[in-house]
């Protein structure tokens, strides 16, 4: 395995070699999720620790978005999804009866494959999330969106141009604006829905700098399609294909020693 | 050969010539245009015939004066009341319709579940009710507003009383009325500038812990206002020149006094044109009176949408400064 690992996932690899053995925050337990009468989701269990990146990867239409929605019950919004199994979050199950998914999206932020920031300037973006939450002052909600766009290293870009539209930024520079938008309100884990997927190699590297500084305070689970981000960035990996997870571990046992054939075939390129 | 060689000429491309005339080509080019310049063609003379027939007497005393001295004399007859009751009618509509059809389409896009079958029907409801025709509404306008709830607003709030004062015709009858017929076309409107939204914006706003309702008002909402203001425009276009729905609702043939109260009948512009082309005693004297009454109308219609434009367009620019 290792000779056919390529010498720049090795040396990615390195930084994350020694995946942190910390608190299970997130614990799925049989979870299956079905479209209707199509099963998207089968059986999935998993624990996911805290201050990581934990990397779901797997071809296209393996579940690993569906299921980074299933942890701040973003599939509520579709029709006709009906889930099965538990998912706890700090030893609560989100699906219970008696949870507030309000609350649940404020301590489970998400950053989306298309940057999506509101068209209002960059501080009303950052300004709306802070204020249903009741930041009301006026240098409360300044120290909290510098702290963000420093946090999300856009503040040195954007500091002069706070009040001027969130759409003139750059494609990089919307996403980090959306990173931002999401860590200000300080949630406890971050999801991430392939979030360079549609950015050039620069800003790419940069978001990917970001998340493995940002793993300091927030948990995060990030979904994506390339390989080498995954290598990266994550130290823990998740393989999924068509619904199932197949294999678990840390990213460096999954990369260069993997346990399953249908992982190794899909992180050594032969498929997917 | 290397194909991207390109150092020899390229042989020369007999296939390009011009082969020969293309009658079909021809014929249809022509007759698109002669569709288009006939429509702008009966625009103009439609136009120019009222112009022509009413300049005469389309004065300032013309606009401003009342309808209680000589009515079908052009010396004397003014259209302030029916220019200050159709102008009335039309802003009352709009106060009623607007919210209402707002909010009909935001439960249709935001919160029914598209796919589910009372959204259907109410969508059909919706489609059947544009095609009602207009007259039919006056119907059940005066039969609904007027005496339904007209009549029982009077047994309850003034009971014994000797003269109708809802259930009789009113400013606020016609309005609502008029309301109904045009709620269709804000509706629609509402719902096609709601589904231009990206879903992307309704997911960021509840990722961050927004409810349902924090993302519809602050989110969606304030990106749909011109779309909104479009279904407005349409609404006010189709209601200006209406006078069936009005008929038995609200419109009377004579009272020369300026509405002033919800519960007061009105005159109105285009009910006034049928008057003068019908009740006149004398057809050739009232003809430009007609004519300048027309114009009226047209101006008033022309007036209130651009009113309306205008509201939109700083609307539009001020979401343009933040794209």
């Amino acid at each position: 395995m290792a000779e056919i690992t390529t010498a720049r996932m090795a040396s990615d690899l390195v930084s994350s070699s020694m995946a942190p053995k910390t608190k299970e925050v997130i614990n799925l337990d049989q979870l299956s999720l079905f479209y209707g009468t199509s099963q998207a989701l089968k059986d999935i269990s998993l624990k996911i620790r805290e201050n990581v990146v934990t990397a779901f990867i797997g071809p296209s239409g393996c579940g690993k978005s569906t299921l980074l929605r299933c942890l701040n019950r973003m599939n509520d919004l579709i029709d006709n999804v009906r889930i099965e199994g538990t998912c706890e979050i700090g030893n609560q199950n989100i699906y219970g009866p008696d949870v507030d998914v309000v609350e649940l999206r404020k301590r489970v932020g998400m950053v989306f494959q298309k940057s999506n920031p509101f068209p209002k300037s960059i501080y009303e973006n950052i300004a709306f999330a802070l204020r249903l939450h009741g930041v009301k002052k006026k240098n409360e909600l300044d120290d909290v969106i510098e702290r963000s766009l420093r946090q999300a290293a856009l503040w040195e870009e954007v500091k002069d141009r706070l009040h001027s539209s969130g759409l003139g930024l750059s494609g990089g520079q919307q996403q980090r604006l959306c990173i931002a938008r999401a860590v200000a309100i300080q949630p406890e884990i971050l999801l991430m829905d392939e979030p360079a997927s549609a950015l050039d190699p620069l800003a790419t590297a940069k978001i990917e700098e970001l998340v493995m500084d940002l793993k300091k305070d927030y948990t995060i689970v990030i979904v994506t399609h390339n390989m080498q981000q995954a290598a990266r960035v994550s130290d823990y990996t998740a393989f999924f294909y068509l619904g199932r997870l197949i294999e678990y571990d840390t990213t460096l046992k999954v990369f260069t020693n993997p346990s399953h054939k249908q992982t190794e075939d899909y992180v050594t390129g032969r498929f997917g | 050969m290397n194909p991207h060689d390109l150092s020899e000429p390229l042989p020369a491309p007999a296939r390009f010539k011009r082969g020969r005339f293309d009658m079909w080509a021809f014929l249809f080019t022509g007759a698109t245009g002669a569709c288009t310049y006939l429509i702008i063609t009966i625009l103009f003379v439609i136009l120019g015939n009222i112009i022509l027939n009413g300049h005469s007497n389309f004065t300032w005393r013309f606009l401003t004066g009342g309808a209680d001295k000589g009515m079908y004399d052009p010396a004397t007859a003014g259209v302030l009341p029916m220019i200050v009751g159709t102008a009335s009618r039309i802003i009352l509509m709009t106060i009623f319709v607007i919210p209402i059809g707002v909010i009909t389409a935001l439960y249709m896009t935001e919160y029914a579940s598209s796919t589910s079958w009372h959204i259907r029907i109410i969508r059909g409801a919706v489609a059947n009710l544009a095609g009602v025709p207009s007259i039919v509404f006056g119907l059940f306008g005066w039969g609904f507003f007027l005496n339904f709830i007209g009549q029982n607003m009077d047994e309850i709030l003034h009971p014994g009383g000797a003269s109708a004062v809802w259930g009789k015709p009113a400013l606020v009858w016609a309005s609502l009325t008029l309301a109904v017929m045009t709620l269709p076309v804000v509706v629609v409107a509402t719902e096609e500038a709601l589904k231009s939204i990206p879903q992307g914006l309704r997911e960021g706003s509840l990722a961050l812990g927004a409810t349902k309702l924090q993302t519809v008002l602050r989110i969606v909402l304030p990106q749909a206002m011109p779309g909104i203001l479009t279904g407005g425009i349409l609404a006010i276009s189709r209601a200006a020149g209406e006078v069936a729905p009005i008929l038995f609702t609200g419109a009377v043939s004579y009272y020369p006094e300026l509405p002033k109260l919800l519960t007061d009948p009105f005159m109105d512009l285009g009910y006034h044109v049928f008057i003068l082309s019908t009740q006149s005693p004398n057809i050739e004297q009232t003809r430009p009176l007609l004519y300048a009454t027309v114009m009226a109308l047209l101006l008033l219609t022309f007036v209130l949408n651009i009113a309306a434009i205008i509201v939109r367009a700083q609307m539009r620019r001020k979401m343009r400064l933040l794209q």
